[in-house]
């Protein structure tokens, strides 16, 4: 039997100004997923993030990606990376997102595993898989411009899904 | 795209994979199966034909590499499903398409690390209508700091029945006991 609605807003953060970083603290562990969703753009022009969890900056995180610009396709790998690398748009024409999956969160066992779906308009479409080696629930996310600013009027929305 | 109700003038947007989020209200939770790590398979069954689509999250490993685990619908495991894949392996991307098929493959299984899991998230669009075959997308991947995939797959069931049941079947290998699919129903 179905156990009821979810996919609950947590948080919602718009940027009034551009600003340098958006963090969620005390984020609850009693959800089964999170998901985040991002839209907006980065002052600088570089098109991409960087995400950290719960205050760790060691090079504990690494990530595989798949891109298309439209005319080729490209897959990299960065390991052993002191953070990942959400996708926002590089200009105001250009702007862009990701929507990113959290799966499983909360659980002590497991190292953290999380989905990107990202875009850029005119630019590429990008799917990405991040790994964080640590065996903590995630209680915050950080992102930060990789330089600059985030513009304003930036959103950043969490959502906690509960499963049955 | 947004969608806006005549009746009550409420705006909602799509959650699958690859769209904006639903707005709050019109995703609902059906049911979780976890692995018991002695079984290959697990089933939902008796799904209900309310809603528009459906979404399944899974989050699994098996204990041997290249394994996969095969989506399957009202346990037909005829030649009737097909798929076709867009993935990055980190140094390289690449297609694949596969016809007459006896099922959707779906989750890879991270190789020699036991704290890694393979995440997936499956949309079954429009499950319930009996007018057409059943198409499926996916989005999934695993990470393990030096080696990985990240995959777009389409799939589709040959077959005008609403999916009623769902099996998720490793091949070889039993999932971990924490391996876990949840079901949701999107409206």
């Amino acid at each position: 039997m179905p156990a009821g609605k979810t996919y609950t807003p947590l948080a919602r953060t718009t940027l009034s100004s551009a600003a340098a970083t958006v963090t969620f603290n005390s984020i609850s562990g009693s959800y089964t997923d999170l998901v985040l969703i991002i839209n907006g753009y980065d002052i600088d022009g570089n098109g991409y993030l960087t995400m950290q969890f719960n205050g760790n900056t060691g090079s504990n995180y690494s990530r595989t990606t798949l891109s298309g610009n439209g005319s080729t396709t490209t897959s990299i790998r960065n390991s052993n990376s002191t953070v990942l690398y959400p996708t926002i748009g590089p200009s105001l024409t250009n702007i862009g997102g990701d929507i990113i999956h959290f799966l499983n969160y909360s659980n002590t066992t497991t190292n953290k595993t999380v989905l990107f779906r990202g875009s850029q308009t005119g630019n590429a479409t990008i799917a990405q898989v991040g790994l964080w080696r640590n065996t903590s629930a995630i209680t915050s996310i950080s992102l930060s411009a990789a330089s600059g600013n985030i513009a304003a009027g930036s959103t950043f929305t969490l959502y906690g899904i509960l499963a049955a | 795209m947004a969608i806006r109700s005549l009746k009550t003038g409420q705006f909602s947007r799509s959650a699958l994979v690859g769209n904006p989020v639903i707005m709050p209200g019109s995703y609902e939770s059906i049911a979780t199966a976890t692995f018991t790590g002695s079984a290959l398979s697990i089933t939902f069954s008796s799904i209900p034909s309310t809603y528009s689509h459906l979404q399944i999250r899974g989050f699994a490993r098996t204990p041997s590499g290249n394994d996969q685990i095969d989506l399957r619908f009202n346990s037909d495991t005829g030649n009737n499903y097909s798929m076709h894949g867009l993935s990055g392996s980190g140094s390289s991307a690449s297609a694949e398409g596969y016809g007459t098929q006896n099922r959707i493959f779906n989750v890879n299984s991270p190789i020699s690390n036991a704290d890694i899991y393979c995440l997936s998230v499956i949309d079954i669009l429009d499950y319930a209508n009996t007018n057409k075959y059943k198409t499926v997308r996916t989005l999934q991947g695993y990470d393990a700091n030096g080696s990985g995939v990240i995959a777009f797959n389409s799939g589709s069931w040959q077959s005008t029945s609403a999916v009623t049941s769902i099996t998720l079947a490793a091949r070889s290998y039993n999932p971990t006991s924490i391996s876990t699919f949840a079901l949701y129903g999107v409206n």
